[in-house]
């Protein structure tokens, strides 16, 4: 990324967007829109301060929503650029209250609030799509119950959980667990606001709210009006289950440790016919490192990796697969779950078959992760529509056998998951083959070259 | 031409530039101080603290000082040079000053991240930092950027469909290519293949691309052809070609190695016998010639693969046998084909949607394990259904084993050529598994297709095409620039013990059997110091990295 960033050759605009696309191979004409950030990007060191400084929290979808960034952010700490953004959906001045704290706090003078957005006209020889994918949303496969339990969690998800810039810093939390904790900082910043406001009323009064709330139960009802005293009977009404919430919930947080039994779910939305036929190539990697580094992490984890097949198919991943067996704990189980139910204390429980008995089993796991399909991006059509180029049928850009990065227009290639689901390895080839055609497509004719060479 | 060196230093003067970054790194320490201190340091006539050094101004500030106080060294004490490093020195070879005289010290990584919030420590580790900095800076010394001719022709060894796309691709360039295939016929595994999974004759599609390429005119193909021998470094390549025993020597600018793979054929394997029991490459051939014959079909997938042996999964013979499958039901219907199988390995789109048609094919899929392999008898199989749990028997009159693609037995003669690994299958080490699949850690010499691991005809393409602009990246500049933070070996003490020679990962050392010495291709050298840290005489030593230079900072501390 760095390089790329700092290549000479290579101008990035990241937060752009295609608009229209005129001409043909040799001589395209593109429409880009680039966004308005709000910070200008010639200013901008990328230091942060703002973010440090910001009041708005919001939820980041970077971490998956299990973190917090603030409104004027960055999407992840080494993105190339650095240039930070404005979330006006957000931002407090964008949303018509006080605040101007980052334009204060920067001392580039980077923050410019009445920034547009800029449309600017590319001309160019050749275009490279490489538009990626979208994860599948699990939540459309109802017998997964991915909404309704916490711990049922994508393997996206999971990912940030391992990262140690992750929401856990490495740990692996359950999200249950975080749930409650967050809540018990919640309630307890609730609680001592409420003790504190009793404290007050018993210095007032002298007698204690206990004696005071004794006293004003079997009290006439004349006493029981005065408002004065109505309030402080409330706000001891109030403050007594909150703190019997709070000792329920911080019994339970005290048992809490991290998930040490995990169980990955293969060809979640991928593989079936109901939602996408083919298959995502990468996933069962992906399951088997996550794994091993889990155990890696802590060695009493074990995992079990539900599949239809366990496709390590690439260099060296057969073997990595087979080391994973081996030294990490992982158990590869030939068996499609059928369903996921909600077990003792927020324990999903896994209902699969044992084909070899023919029986039905459950099991009880601390987290289970999906390993989602790779699925075409939602503005796919759109792109392909303002490229004018074609779809196959599983809803990525059509290719052929013979010319495998050609699109059905001259002049623009594809590489990635745009083209069809793949690893890091295949990708990156890819990518220098796409670019490898656009080369071709922008010398005039070798005979030229040769001459000027 | 003069050189940009050749300008000698009389009195030190060295310019400090301190940088806040925001309150990156002001906000943990005081930077202020620290450029006061920098001011005490011997050598130091100029110091300046500033709110972004990398910023527009920033950069103008180190330039106008260069000019004006006549600086000869320049510290830069802020982020990581891992960024930034290319921008200070760029900013002070354009102020006149040799780029080699610029030292960069990271004091946000290093100071302010890693003592956030004891401000003390950190101011007192980054003047540590800086005096060190400023200590080797003052035993700096100009040097010249390493530069080296291109010569913008390839070779391409192996006519394969890796090897003829990366051909084809080369010369749509316009580059030069010599195509270099030892058989008679360009084409390599795929002419010998049936049809492809579109159906499509795989002879007709490689006849037609080895004939395009063969007249393409700044392609050169050699058939019956070998690479006897390669001297020489990227850029300029001395290679030499013999067909049918004449020799013929080429000067090339990079090399791609396309040389592919072949299909494992191992008797007794499975109980193979190359006439009942066979592998799906000989299966291709009776399709081809069209002497196949069978209606009790069993096939045997990782046959000899997977294995204790063999540990490597083939990729592409799931989809081998599914294709071939099809390609016998469709034309014999009342055909009985059952395909034993360990995992299905037909990832992506395509291949997975060839599995779903298979099956409504009436192609019928069973899963053994491989603690219990299948047993091959005459006319029969017998298997343990993993699934079920249950042992089969099943009748047959043909049994053809997917076996695996296995390195050819000349790829480590052609690694030993090149002075490339290969892993431990036989198969070609990239520099990368993840990042640079295409690449060989040594500069300008490249690996596309089966020779790196078993790869379908659509992928070897895509690579053979890829490789293409991994070498344009090099050829297309008019000459090859590279730091000049390279390794140098003192002749009078080198005693040629080649501890050096083991430890060096680019192979840019070599042995001088005149004078019994270690030399160093500074064309090739990266810098890593391997050879510095290992020299049990002192003799060799990275450049910048001096033991003096080193020296000087460490009794800076």
């Amino acid at each position: 990324m760095l390089d790329v960033g700092r290549h000479p050759n290579i101008e990035l605009m990241a937060y752009s967007e295609v608009e229209k696309v005129d001409g043909s191979a040799g001589c395209f004409t593109a429409r880009v829109r680039k966004k308005a950030r709000y910070v200008m990007a010639d200013r901008c060191t990328g230091c942060g301060a703002c973010a440090e400084k910001c009041p708005t929290l919001v939820t980041d979808l970077y971490n998956e929503g299990h973190s917090k960034r603030k409104a004027i952010y960055s999407w992840f700490a080494q993105g190339i650029p650095s240039t930070h953004a404005i979330d006006t959906d957000h931002c407090r001045l964008f949303q018509g209250k006080k605040c101007g704290i980052c334009q204060k706090i920067c001392e580039a003078n980077a923050i410019d609030y009445e920034q547009q957005d800029e449309v600017v006209q590319l001309e160019v020889g050749a275009i490279i799509v490489a538009s990626g994918y979208t994860v599948f949303d699990p939540g459309k496969i109802p017998e997964y119950r991915y909404r309704d339990l916490p711990n049922v969690i994508t393997a996206m998800e999971f990912e940030r959980f391992l990262s140690a810039s992750g929401p856990t810093h490495g740990h692996i939390h359950r999200p249950s667990d975080i749930l409650v904790t967050a809540e018990i900082e919640e309630l307890d910043k609730q609680e001592k606001r409420a003790a504190k406001a009793l404290a007050r009323l018993e210095e007032k009064n002298g007698e204690t709210t206990e004696a005071f709330y004794q006293r004003y139960t079997y009290a006439a009802q004349e006493e029981k009006d005065d408002p004065a005293l109505q309030q402080w009977a409330q706000k001891y009404e109030e403050y007594l289950p909150l703190q019997n919430r709070l000792i329920e919930l911080r019994e339970k947080a005290a048992a809490f440790t991290t998930a040490k039994k995990l169980a990955f779910i293969q060809c979640v939305g991928s593989r079936d016919l109901r939602f996408y036929p083919f298959c995502s190539g990468f996933c069962c990697m992906h399951s088997i490192k996550e794994a091993v580094i889990a155990h890696e992490h802590d060695n009493d984890t074990t995992s079990v990796i539900f599949g239809m097949d366990i496709r390590a198919v690439g260099k060296g991943f057969d073997e990595y697969k087979v080391r994973g067996s081996n030294n990490s704990n992982i158990i590869y189980r030939r068996s499609r779950v059928a369903e996921i139910i909600k077990g003792k204390n927020d324990n999903p429980v896994l209902v699969y078959e044992d084909t070899v008995k023919q029986v039905v089993c459950r099991e009880e796991f601390d987290l289970v992760i999906l390993a989602t399909a790779c699925a075409p991006v939602d503005g796919m059509k759109d792109l392909a529509d303002i490229l004018g180029i074609g779809i196959n049928s599983f809803g990525f850009f059509q290719t052929s056998h013979e010319n495998p990065l050609d699109t059905t227009k001259e002049g623009i290639f594809v590489c990635g998951c745009a083209h069809s689901p793949m690893d890091i390895p295949e990708s990156v080839a890819q990518a220098s083959s796409a670019a490898s055609r656009a080369v071709q497509t922008v010398t005039l004719t070798p005979e030229v070259l040769l001459k000027v060479s | 031409m003069e050189k940009k060196s050749d300008r000698t230093t009389e009195d030190l003067r060295v310019g400090v530039f301190i940088c806040d970054c925001g309150s990156n790194i002001a906000g943990h320490l005081d930077c202020k101080a620290v450029t006061e201190y920098a001011g005490t340091l011997p050598g130091v006539v100029f110091t300046k603290e500033n709110l972004y050094t990398c910023s527009e101004a920033g950069i103008v500030e180190i330039q106008k000082a260069i000019k004006e106080n006549k600086l000869n060294r320049v510290v830069v004490a802020s982020c990581s040079p891992r960024t930034h490093y290319p921008l200070f020195a760029g900013s002070c070879a354009e102020a006149g000053l040799n780029p080699y005289l610029f030292e960069m010290v990271n004091i946000r990584d290093q100071c302010s991240w890693v003592h956030m919030g004891k401000r003390d420590i950190a101011t007192s580790k980054a003047m540590d930092l800086v005096r060190m900095g400023v200590a080797k800076s003052t035993t700096l010394e100009p040097q010249d950027d390493i530069e080296s001719s291109l010569v913008r022709k390839i070779l391409v060894i192996g006519g394969g469909i890796a090897g003829l796309s990366a051909a084809q691709a080369l010369a749509a360039m316009g580059l030069e290519v010599l195509l270099v295939e030892k058989g008679k016929r360009f084409g390599g595994l795929m002419r010998q293949l049936h049809v492809l999974d579109n159906g499509i004759s795989a002879e007709k599609y490689i006849d037609e691309l080895a004939e395009k390429v063969s007249s393409t005119f700044n392609i050169t193909p050699l058939l019956e052809s070998k690479v006897t021998d390669i001297q020489g470094y990227i850029g300029n390549y001395r290679v030499t070609i013999t067909t049918a025993g004449e020799k013929r020597e080429e000067t090339v600018g990079c090399i791609v190695v396309a040389s592919g793979a072949v299909p494992l054929v191992e008797k007794g394997l499975l109980g193979y016998n190359g006439g009942t029991v066979i592998t799906q490459m000989e299966l291709e051939q009776r399709l081809k010639q069209g002497t196949f014959k069978g209606s009790r079909i069993v096939m045997i997938q990782c046959a000899g693969a997977r294995n204790q042996q063999r540990e490597y999964c083939s990729r592409i013979c799931c989809a081998t046998a599914v294709k071939n499958a099809m390609i016998i039901k469709r034309n014999f219907p009342l055909a009985d084909i059952h395909v034993l199988y360990r995992d299905m390995q037909m990832y992506g789109d395509e291949k997975e949607k060839m599995l779903w048609d298979a099956r409504g094919l009436g192609i019928s899929f069973d899963v053994y394990d491989a603690a219990q392999p299948p047993e091959v008898t005459e006319g029969k199989v017998t298997f343990h259904q993993s699934v079920l749990g249950v042992t089969k028997e099943m009748n047959c009159d043909l049994v053809v084993l997917a076996t695996p693609l296995v390195a050819r037995e000349d790829a480590a003669e052609i690694g030993g050529l090149l002075r490339v690994p290969t892993d431990k299958n036989g198969f070609f080490l990239e520099a990368h598994a993840k990042l640079r699949p295409l690449d060989f850690a040594a500069d300008g010499v490249f690996v596309c297709g089966s020779a790196r691991y078993p790869s379908t005809s659509v992928e070897a393409r895509t690579q053979g095409i890829g490789v293409a602009s991994r070498v344009g990246a090099i050829l297309f500049k008019d000459r090859l620039v590279k730091s000049a933070i390279v390794a140098q070996i003192i002749e009078d003490s080198c005693v040629g013990c080649m501890g050096c020679l083991n430890v060096c990962p680019y192979d840019a050392i070599s042995y001088n059997r005149e004078k019994n010495i270690c030399e160093v291709k500074e064309i090739l050298c990266k810098g890593c110091g391997n050879c510095a840290s290992t020299c049990p005489s002192h003799s060799a030593i990275l450049r910048g990295y001096r033991p003096e230079q080193l020296m000087a900072q460490i009794r800076a501390l």
